[in-house]
């Protein structure tokens, strides 16, 4: 199964290459390669998934394995961690790229489109499955500039204005990341992640290494929107086609963002008490933040960009909180439960927010309109929007049968066994702010009677886009059986010992 | 040490310019001033006194070279600062058709 770890990143790539090259030679072409494409991305990364458990897979680019006790070659790595994303990239992917199949046809250049949804999904499992600090980069760069061109592909005043925004900021975080990858080569003369671990976990705390971890807190905190780093999501999340909103606030924040800064911060750093601590604060900000500025907002996407940044702030704060415990040392239950809080509400995060995400890209697909005051009345002509969206909203707002209830429950628990009642508190409270916000989507958006006169005409979204839609909110559903503890070992066990044990999976592969 | 001082002050005013700067050309020429203090720093972390170019001499068995690997990255990370540039430059002009101005002052429809 090794040699499949590659494919992750080429197949994507081809085909983005291919639909370039042949899409204006064969009409359609585009259309008909691109979800083929990340449909067998998904077949292979739930391939891999099921025959994976605890081990961890290992390729080495070119054969250049360990030479006299140093790895000299990239190393990609896909463990428990890793596979889960991976799954979670490749599935959103493709929903949003079967939704976009009728979607997208209101813009020109389709052809232009597949071809960046497939250089970003190419990008993102190539930060996933790198094990090397600046190819690591290098797939982070690939993903976030075809997600420039994508944020602006509308090309309006708007589009082009967050397009901009996001650019000066990407960059800007792009170079304090480079510069901290520069010093930590310049600190261990290594920049394979396990190699790093073996020589940074040793010795007194250092304050070169504490201005590294700053700056890789900076840029990383930049590129997942963490709250005094979010000034470019709302703006560009809210731009983007519909299906592309679903792919940044879904996928593309955790995999270049929380996923980068949780592997670095559990799998390479040894994390002292104050950087945890600091991860823990920032991600108790941006949960209360977030939420607080979502509630005023009226243009629908905005909302729930705003409460991306909620939600994510939820996962930094379950990691922080795990963090914290694991460098004390003496409750790692609390540390564990913490961590499976935070990647099973990462997962359910894609899986909601992806969603919302594509029923307001129906609404305005259907109504021309993102602004909620101008909407109303609409759940008896879109009855699948209308349920699947309100599926949607129970689920983020942590109403029990759904997802979310059971990943907030984990982290409620985990923070009062792990004794950060305050935290526990906000959690719960914020919770509720959310549940408010949604609900105020579901009556102006849906319930409100005042306009429904005029909404004859407006008829459900097309096939394919409800059909995206009903499978996320089934999986809405579906999901919440990851809350059984028996299924809980078995999906989110194995991400959590690759977390933990980073020593023992860094030897297994170097030899070290 | 002077030298990475120099390189550190360097990107101190490409973050200046980013954020005082008005004009979306001179925005994009900071952040290229930054990525390229990023890339000197790496040069330099890579250098090593009196050494020579990295191409093995296996005559020479006492030569000193500099290292090679971040000079590799640099070589990578100039094509990525490329791409950026030419994506800015690319938006700045379809900013500028829109608007029929460059300064950021005018151009402000997202806010909130």
């Amino acid at each position: 199964m090794d040699a499949l770890i590659p494919l992750f990143v080429a197949i994507p790539l081809i085909s983005a290459f291919l639909i370039m090259i042949l899409g204006k030679v064969i009409p359609g072409f585009h259309s008909f390669l691109a979800p083929l494409t990340l449909l067998a991305l998904l077949v292979m990364a739930v391939f891999v998934f099921s025959g994976l458990g605890n081990d961890s897979l290992h390729y080495t680019l070119g054969g250049w394995g360990v030479e006299g006790g140093t790895p000299i070659g990239i190393y990609m790595v896909l463990d428990g961690f890793s596979i889960l994303m991976l799954c979670i990239i490749n599935l959103i992917g493709f929903i949003a790229l079967f939704y976009s199949l009728s979607y997208i046809r209101k813009y020109t250049a389709e052809a232009n489109y597949y071809a960046l949804f497939c250089l970003i999904v190419a990008g993102m499992n190539g930060v996933v499955l790198s094990g090397d600090l600046f190819n690591l980069f290098v797939f982070l760069e690939v993903s976030v500039i075809s997600s420039y061109a994508l944020v602006a592909f509308g090309v309006g005043k708007t589009e082009l204005e967050a397009s901009f925004k996001y650019q000066v900021l990407g960059v800007l975080a792009s170079m304090l990341i480079l510069l901290a990858i520069g010093l930590i080569y310049w600190k261990t003369k290594t920049l394979n992640m396990a190699e790093a671990r073996s020589l940074l976990d040793t010795g007194p705390p250092d304050p070169f290494l504490l201005f590294v971890q700053v700056l890789l807190i900076s840029g990383f905190g930049l590129k997942a929107a963490i709250i005094p780093f979010h000034a470019w999501l709302p703006d560009a999340h809210s731009s983007a086609p519909s299906p592309i909103s679903a792919m940044l606030s879904g996928v593309l924040i955790k995999a270049v963002g929380i996923y980068v800064l949780i592997r670095l911060f559990f799998n390479v750093f040894a994390t002292g008490h104050d950087v945890a601590v600091l991860i823990t604060v920032l991600g108790t900000i941006s949960m209360v933040v977030g939420s607080l500025v979502a509630i005023i907002q009226w243009d629908l996407k905005r909302l729930l960009a705003y409460s991306s940044i909620s939600q994510i702030g939820y996962v930094v704060m379950a990691f922080g909180m795990g963090l914290i415990l694991l460098e004390k040392g003496d409750n790692i239950q609390a540390a564990t439960l913490a961590m499976a809080g935070g990647v099973y509400h990462l997962m359910n995060h894609a899986v909601f927010k992806g969603l919302l995400f594509l029923n307001a890209g129906a609404l305005e697909h259907r109504l021309d309109t993102r602004d909620l005051k101008q909407m109303g009345g609409i759940a008896p002509v879109m009855p699948v929007t209308s349920s699947t969206s309100f599926m949607a909203s129970m689920s983020i707002s942590g109403i029990p049968p759904f997802n979310g209830f059971f990943s907030k429950l984990i982290i409620v628990i985990a923070a009062v066994n792990g004794g950060f009642y305050l935290l526990a508190v906000l959690a719960v409270v914020i919770s509720m702010v959310t549940l408010a916000y949604f609900l105020k989507f579901q009556r102006y958006a849906f319930f409100n009677k005042g306009l429904s006169q005029v909404r004859e005409k407006i008829r459900e979204a097309p096939f394919p886009m409800s059909f995206s839609m009903i499978i996320l909110a089934a999986l809405c559903l579906a999901m919440s059986m990851i809350a059984f503890p028996s299924v809980r070992e078995a999906i989110l066990q194995p991400a959590i010992d690759a977390l933990m044990q980073a020593d023992f999976s860094s030897t297994t592969f170097t030899g070290i | 040490m002077s030298t990475y001082i120099l390189c550190f002050v360097l990107f101190l005013v490409g973050l200046y310019g980013v954020i005082t700067r008005r004009n979306l050309i001179k925005i994009a020429i900071s952040l290229s001033i930054m990525e390229f203090s990023v890339f000197l720093i790496l040069v330099l972390i890579g250098y090593v006194d009196d050494g020579k170019a990295p191409i093995v001499n296996l005559q020479a068995t006492d030569a000193v070279y500099v290292d090679p690997l971040p000079q590799a990255m640099v070589l990578t990370a100039i094509v990525i600062g490329l791409a950026t540039t030419a994506m800015l430059m690319a938006i700045s002009i379809r900013l500028y058709r829109k608007y029929k101005t460059f300064d950021i002052r005018e151009i402000k429809n997202l806010r909130g």
